[in-house]
């Protein structure tokens, strides 16, 4: 029997609302928490797909964002929970504990840096492509390392969650209704961008790049705007990330982070709307379920990621709707 | 800053660099002929490192444990080609990517599982251990130059290999048209399993020289894995010739870079100050020198194809 992948995705998204909700219900905090990180991975991941899914670029350093996002709220929140300036010699600036100020700044600097990292990397393409941006992550991967300032390999730790006016954070089921919103609103926008003129030039320039080019469109361009609207996605999922933890470290810059984004995608469905947010559930889900019965749980996730490369093409939603994911 | 101390530094440059062609040199190999990206080439590393050490730590002798590196990842890796690797040939770069990286979760928590999370030590045999004197008084480990001497005649043996030997003919033919050599009557897929077998054993040799003067560990093999790839896509992905001088490349803007950029942000800024930053820069060294390369050359120095 074929699912209708609305009725799929649907049911998704009211389950992701429903696990919690019964959470509240039966006084079960740890649950929601586990959910809001499915929730904040699959974010991370629906900002990926937007470069992977429907540009075709495989980006093996997404956790570049990922990292920036997290420490853009770690320093702001160390600096507001010290109450010392950053110093930039000809003038300083102050930390801040309000999230949507940490947002935007954590947007504002994915966007420079994916610009940055787009105009470089979209030179070449293929296994360069690939192999670019994971090195990318691995330079912003050591350079945190060795950056003493701000904890270099331990990382930093801030006392309570960010602020967010009118909600209390430190409440498990109100910093959920956070990241869900969120979420929520990226999935919105890459329903939009999907079958917007930018995604349907985006998807046929992932396709054969040549006959976009020929209608006087600039594969480059389409590319580079791309991967900087998921990078900044991704980044926005770090900020939430680091606030779930209260904690960045340089571990949200490694390579396996990026790989885990592009195994959620994978997992799900390439270029599907609802394929990370599956992604992100059956991960943690399984992490914690198989975390729980063994240590060794990563051999179980590698043989099952191996048997989705193999023989399951299109992921969970390729095996319940038919629907092949995107090629790539 | 001395003479000397530029000489030693030079000299573990060239070390680290000669154990990154090492592993590169696989990797752009099977890239060439296979057109695969192998993210798994770090694990025969590592699963070369952990056979030199466990065999050696059972016989004491370290030329068995050489040995038994060089067999366990060439088997490893001919195995894995048979049972995942060719179906991949095929397959798009992503779901290569994911396969491969799938066989690093494997190997990894598979090794840990076997040897627990404990590194375990590989000793440097007697007749090499100890400082050398070189000419001008310089004394320098001579495991250290061993590696060196070792690296380079792999380099030169894999030369030939490839230019002189019937299989090195083969190899080239595959790169070029695997159809044609296939219907010249070459089995192919024995030709894939040897050169992907021939890469393993590389990567595990180096594993075991490298785990004796560092520690044998789950996990050892990923950052080199990495830095093999920043070689390849400097040298050329594809290119025996580019991984050599890539790797000599790398190894030598990492190692010098971090004794000599904090001394020369010491000339403009306190020692503190220099040190950090120095370091902060250096650590990023050779991702800069990659994207230096990149903006000149897209293919990297020795590429053709994309």
């Amino acid at each position: 029997m074929r699912l209708k992948e609305t009725y799929l995705n649907a049911a998704v998204l009211l389950g992701l609302l429903a696990v919690p909700l019964f959470a509240l219900v039966t006084d079960e905090p740890f649950t929601i928490t586990l959910v809001t990180r499915a929730v904040i991975l699959a974010l991370a991941a629906v900002g990926l797909n937007i470069a992977l899914g429907i540009g075709g670029l495989v980006s093996f350093g997404h956790a570049v964002f990922f990292g920036l996002g997290g420490y853009a709220m770690g320093i702001l929140a160390h600096h507001a929970q010290t109450y010392t300036a950053m110093d930039f010699g000809a003038f300083s600036i102050a930390g801040t504990k309000v999230m949507p100020v940490i947002w935007v700044v954590a947007v504002t600097l994915c966007a420079l840096v994916a610009l940055l990292i787009g105009l470089l990397s979209l030179r070449t393409s293929g296994v360069y492509f690939i192999m670019i941006t994971l090195a990318f992550g691995q330079m912003f991967f050591y350079f945190a390392i060795s950056w003493a300032q701000y904890g270099g390999e331990d990382g930093l730790s801030i006392y309570v969650r960010n602020d967010f006016p009118g909600l209390n954070t430190l409440v498990p089921i109100q910093y959920f209704g956070i990241c869900f919103v969120l979420l929520a609103l990226a999935l919105l926008l890459f329903h939009r961008l999907q079958n917007a003129p930018f995604g349907l030039a985006l998807n046929a320039a992932r396709q054969t790049a040549a006959r976009v080019e020929t209608v006087g469109l600039t594969p480059m361009h389409l590319k580079l705007v791309a991967f900087v609207i998921s990078g900044v996605i991704t980044g926005l999922a770090g900020a939430l990330f680091a606030d779930l933890n209260r904690f960045v470290s340089p571990s949200m810059f490694s390579w396996q982070l990026s790989g885990e984004l592009i195994v959620l995608i994978i997992i799900g469905g390439v270029g599907r709307l609802m394929g990370p947010v599956i992604g992100a559930c059956v991960f943690v889900a399984l992490e914690h379920l198989l975390g729980g019965l063994t240590v060794y749980w990563h051999i179980y996730l590698g043989l099952i990621l191996l048997s989705i490369v193999l023989f399951a093409r299109g992921g969970v939603i390729g095996l319940l709707t038919g629907k092949e994911g995107a090629h790539v | 800053m001395s003479a000397i101390l530029i000489i030693e530094q030079v000299l573990n440059g060239l070390q680290f660099g000669v154990m990154l062609f090492l592993m590169a040199a696989g990797l752009t190999l099977i890239f060439g002929v296979m057109g695969l990206i192998n993210l798994a080439h770090g694990s025969l590393y590592m699963v070369g490192a952990f056979a030199a050490a466990a065999v050696a730590g059972v016989t004491g002798s370290f030329v068995l444990g050489l040995i038994a590196a060089l067999i366990a990842a060439a088997c490893a890796g001919a195995i894995v080609e048979m049972v995942v690797i060719r179906r991949l040939y095929k397959a798009a770069h992503l779901d290569q990517v994911l396969a491969t990286f799938a066989l690093i979760l494997i190997f990894s928590e598979g090794t840990r599982w076997v040897f627990g999370s404990f590194p375990l030590f590989l000793d440097i045999p007697d007749a090499l251990s100890g400082p050398v004197t070189l000419p001008g008084g310089i004394q320098y480990p001579l495991y250290r130059l061993t590696l060196i001497a070792i690296g380079l005649a792999v380099a030169i043996g894999l030369w030939a290999l490839i230019e002189k030997t019937r299989i090195g003919i083969q190899i080239r033919a595959g790169e070029n048209d695997r159809e044609m050599i296939a219907a010249l009557g070459v089995d192919i897929s024995r030709l894939y399993t040897i050169i992907f077998a021939l890469g393993a054993a590389l990567a595990g040799l180096a594993g075991a020289l490298v785990g004796a003067i560092q520690s044998v560990q789950v996990g050892m093999g990923e950052p080199v894995l990495i830095l093999a790839f920043v070689v390849i896509v400097i040298g050329g992905i594809g290119s025996i010739r580019g991984a050599f001088i890539g790797a000599l490349l790398v190894g030598l803007t990492d190692t010098l870079g971090g004794v000599f950029l904090p001394e020369l942000f010491k000339l403009f800024m306190d020692t503190g100050a220099a040190q950090k930053s120095g370091s902060a820069i250096a650590s990023m060294g050779i991702y800069i020198l990659m994207g230096l390369v990149l903006i000149w050359r897209p293919t990297g120095l020795f590429g053709t194809r994309a």
